[in-house]
C-alpha cells in the first residue's frame, strides 16, 4: 500500500460524479478525499463533478446512480458506487490492477 | 409517511394494448405512477415497451426506457421480434437509459437516484418526451438493500414523476413470498397496479393480467388472458365493445345441396356454423364438402386441423368423393395442420390468427375445434377460442367448426361457450336401430335462416354425400336396412293395391263390353222390327192398289156403262152403297176366281 512509484505523475486517477447537495453526495465527497489523502498522499487525482451541471458527461460516462466515483486509471476502469462509507471495499478498488 | 404531492384531476393516456384500455376505461393515469408486476416471462416488458411504442405511434409522443434489468440491446433485439419499428423509434423518439449496473461495480455506502432522475429531466427535455418506464425495479431495490433505502427511493421516483408531470410505469418482477411481501409497499404508494400472471395449466400455459388497482378510476378486476402477438401483448376477453360486425344475407352454400334447401338457401355469409357430432358422424365430411364447394366458387379457403395430417385429411375426404388436392395445389385452398398439445393456447390462436391474415379466406374450417376440448374446459381458453371466432365474424368469414359431442344436451357444448357462438349448429347422431348405425343430420338451431325441423339421413358412398328423408312410421325414425324393409314393404303394399285396382278396372271393362253387347242386340232387334214393319207397310199398300186397278180390269171385261158416273152422281145422295156393291163384286171376283 505504501509503496512509492518514484514517479510525480499520479497513478490513481478518480472521478467522482454527485448530484448537487443531495447528503449521500456530500458524504462521499468527504469520504473520497479521506480515503485517499490517507492511503494515496498526494500520488492521486480526483476530479468531482456535478451531475446536475454536467448530465451528458455523466451518460457518456454510464453513471446512473449517485454518487459514483469512477476509478480512471490505473485500468480497467472499475466503479464504485455509494457514499464510499465502506472503506475496506473501496480500497479494494483503489489499490487492485 | 410522506404527504402526496398535489395533483390534478385525474386524466387518462391509451395504452394501445388491445382489450387493457376497455377495461381500464381510458388507459392509464396520466402524470402519475403505474405499477406493472408479475413473474418472469409474464411480458411486463412487452407492456412496458408497447405503451411507449403506441405512445410514439398514435400520439408522437416521446419516451424514456430505464432498464435496469438487461441491457439496452438485449431489450431492442426482443423488441425487434414484434412489428413495431424499434430500431427507427430508438434512434428518434426513444431514449434508452442502460442502467443496468454491472456486477463488478462496487457498492460502497448508500447511493441514490437524484443524479439519474436529473438525467432523465435533461433527456425528457430534450425529447419532449412524455412517458416514462422504469424496467426492473426489483433490480435496483435489491441493490440498495436496505428497506429505508428502497423505500425513499421509489418515493423520489413517484415524487419525480409528479413533478414532471411524466407518465410513469414501473415494472417488478415478483419472485418468492418474501420478496413480493418485502416490496409489497411499491403497491401502495403507485397509482394504478397491474397484475401479470403466468400459470401452467395441465401442462399447457397460460397469461393472464389483472387491475389490481387504480386510484380514482373504475376498472374491471377481473383475471384476463392475455396473448402475445405480433403487434406486442393483448387482451384475448371479448371486450364489450368488440360485438360489432357487418352482416351479411348473402348465401353460402354447405357443399350439400339437400343441406343448402334445409337452410333456405345455406349458410349466412360471415356466419359461425358448428357441426357436432360422436366419432365418425362425418362431421369431417361435411366440413369437406364446405372447403371444396367454396374453392369451386373460386374462394379462398383455410383448413385448419388438430392433431391430423392435411394430407391424410385429403386422402379420407377423396373416399367419399370429395377432392380437395387440386385446390391446395391451385394456391386457394391452405391447409393449416398444427398440434393440441403445444404452444401456449394463446400463441396458438394468435397464430392462426396470423395464418388467417396472411391467407385471407374467405372460409374457413376448425376441425375439430373440440380438440382443444381439455384447454378449453380451462375458462381463459374457451375466452381465447370466443375472441378468435369474434375475429373471424369481424373479417365475415364463414367458419365451419367441428366439434366431438355426443349429444345435444351435453356440457361440453354450453362449457366450450362455442355453442353460444355459432350461429348454425348442425348435429350429427348415429340412430342404432335393428344392429346397425346409421347417420342422422338434424338442424340443432340457426339464426337469422328458416330452416327444417326434420332430421335427415345422411348417406356416404365413394359417389359422394347425399341426404336422404327419414321414414317415420309406427313413430320410429326408419334408416338403413330398416328403411329398406320399409320401403320394401312399402312397394309390395303399392302393388298389391296396383293389382287390385287392374282387376276392379278388367271387370268394369267386362261389364261395359257386356251392356255395349247387350246394347248391339237391342239394336238389332230394333232394326228386324224396323224392316218387319216396312215389309208390312208395303205389303197393305199394293193390296189396296190391286183392288182398284182390278175394279177397272172388271168393268171393263164386263162392258159396264158409264156406272162410274152414275156412281159418281148417286154417291152424293146414297154413297154408302158403292162400298156394300164394291165388297159384293170383290166377293163376286174372288167367287168366281
Amino acid at each position: 500500500m505504501n509503496r512509492s512509484p518514484g514517479k510525480k505523475k499520479p497513478s490513481l486517477v478518480l472521478r467522482l460524479y454527485v448530484a448537487g447537495n443531495a447528503p449521500n453526495s456530500v458524504r462521499a465527497i468527504s469520504n473520497a478525499q479521506a480515503v485517499c489523502d490517507e492511503h494515496f498522499a498526494a500520488r492521486y487525482e480526483l476530479e468531482i463533478v456535478d451531475l446536475l451541471d454536467h448530465p451528458h458527461r455523466a451518460l457518456s460516462d454510464g453513471v446512473i446512480v449517485t454518487p459514483t466515483l469512477i476509478r480512471l486509471s490505473p485500468l480497467p476502469v472499475q466503479k464504485v458506487i455509494g457514499t464510499l462509507s465502506d472503506t475496506n471495499r473501496l480500497l479494494l478498488v483503489l489499490a487492485g490492477q | 409517511m410522506k404527504t402526496h404531492p398535489k395533483q390534478a384531476p385525474l386524466t387518462k393516456i391509451l395504452t394501445g394494448i388491445r382489450g387493457f384500455d376497455e377495461i381500464t376505461n381510458g388507459g392509464l393515469p396520466r402524470a402519475r405512477t403505474t405499477l406493472v408486476m408479475g413473474g418472469a416471462g409474464c411480458g411486463k416488458t412487452v407492456f412496458a415497451l408497447q405503451l411507449l411504442v403506441n405512445g410514439i405511434h398514435q400520439n408522437k409522443e416521446a419516451a424514456l426506457f430505464v432498464a435496469f434489468e438487461e441491457k439496452t440491446s438485449q431489450i431492442l433485439a426482443n423488441a425487434a421480434t414484434f412489428k413495431w419499428d424499434m430500431g427507427e423509434l430508438a434512434r428518434n423518439k426513444l431514449f434508452f437509459l442502460d442502467a443496468q449496473l454491472s456486477p463488478d461495480v462496487v457498492k460502497s455506502g448508500e447511493f441514490d437516484l437524484v443524479g439519474m432522475l436529473h438525467l432523465l429531466k435533461v433527456k425528457a427535455d430534450e425529447l419532449k418526451a412524455t412517458r416514462v418506464v422504469f424496467d426492473g425495479i426489483d433490480v435496483l431495490l435489491g441493490l440498495l438493500d436496505d428497506p429505508i433505502a428502497e423505500r425513499r427511493e421509489i418515493y423520489r421516483i413517484r415524487d419525480w414523476l409528479a413533478e414532471t408531470g411524466l407518465t410513469g410505469l414501473i415494472t417488478q418482477k415478483v419472485g418468492p413470498v418474501e420478496l413480493e411481501q418485502r416490496y409489497g409497499f411499491l403497491q401502495f404508494i403507485v397509482d394504478c397496479v397491474v397484475v401479470l400472471r403466468h400459470q401452467v395449466v395441465e401442462g399447457s400455459a397460460f397469461r393472464n393480467l389483472r387491475v389490481m388497482k387504480y386510484r380514482g378510476s373504475s376498472f374491471l378486476g377481473d383475471e384476463f388472458p392475455i396473448s402475445l402477438t405480433a403487434e406486442g401483448l393483448q387482451l384475448t376477453n371479448r371486450g364489450p365493445a368488440e360485438l360489432r360486425y357487418e352482416v351479411s344475407d348473402e348465401r353460402v352454400s354447405s357443399g350439400l345441396p339437400r343441406l343448402d334447401a334445409m337452410l333456405r338457401g345455406g349458410y349466412h355469409r360471415g356466419s359461425n356454423v358448428l357441426l357436432s357430432g360422436a366419432p365418425g358422424s362425418a362431421k369431417s365430411t361435411l366440413a369437406g364438402l364446405f372447403a371444396a364447394a367454396a374453392c369451386r366458387r373460386g374462394e379462398r379457403t383455410l383448413y385448419v386441423s388438430f392433431d391430423e395430417g392435411a394430407s391424410q385429411i385429403i386422402r379420407n375426404l377423396r373416399s367419399v368423393g370429395i377432392e380437395l388436392l387440386p385446390h391446395q395445389k391451385s394456391g386457394l385452398l391452405k391447409m393449416y395442420s398444427t398440434r393440441t398439445r403445444g404452444p401456449n393456447i394463446e400463441d396458438q390462436f394468435a397464430d392462426l390468427r396470423a395464418t388467417v391474415r396472411a391467407h385471407r379466406p374467405a372460409c374457413l374450417v376448425v376441425d375439430p375445434l373440440s380438440a382443444l376440448a381439455t384447454k378449453l374446459s380451462h375458462l381463459a381458453s374457451a375466452d381465447a377460442a370466443q375472441q378468435f371466432l369474434d375475429f373471424l365474424k369481424s373479417e365475415s368469414i364463414t367458419v365451419v367448426n367441428t366439434s366431438l359431442m355426443d349429444g345435444i344436451t351435453t356440457d361440453e357444448a354450453t362449457a366450450t361457450g362455442i355453442s353460444t357462438i355459432a350461429d348454425t349448429w348442425i348435429h350429427l347422431s348415429y340412430l342404432v336401430q335393428d344392429g346397425e348405425r346409421n347417420r342422422a343430420l338434424t338442424i340443432v338451431k340457426s339464426r337469422g335462416t328458416g330452416h327444417s325441423n326434420q332430421v335427415r339421413e345422411l348417406k356416404l358412398s365413394d359417389q359422394g354425400v347425399t341426404l336422404a328423408d327419414v321414414f317415420v312410421a309406427q313413430g320410429k325414425v326408419l334408416m338403413g336396412v330398416a328403411r329398406w324393409e320399409w320401403e320394401q314393404y312399402e312397394q309390395a303394399e303399392k302393388n298389391r293395391a296396383q293389382v287390385a285396382t287392374d282387376l276392379k278396372r278388367l271387370q268394369l271393362r267386362l261389364a261395359q263390353a257386356e251392356a255395349a253387347a247387350r246394347l248391339q242386340v237391342v239394336q238389332t232387334e230394333i232394326e228386324a222390327r224396323e224392316a218387319e214393319l216396312a215389309v208390312l207397310d208395303r205389303a197393305t199398300g199394293s193390296a189396296s192398289q190391286l183392288f182398284v186397278d182390278e175394279q177397272g180390269i172388271l168393268r171393263r171385261m164386263r162392258h159396264a156403262d158409264d156406272e162410274s158416273a152414275a156412281v159418281s152422281a148417286s154417291s152424293a145422295h146414297g154413297g154408302s152403297q158403292v162400298p156394300k156393291r164394291r165388297t159384293n163384286a170383290a166377293r163376286r171376283r174372288s167367287a168366281g176366281s
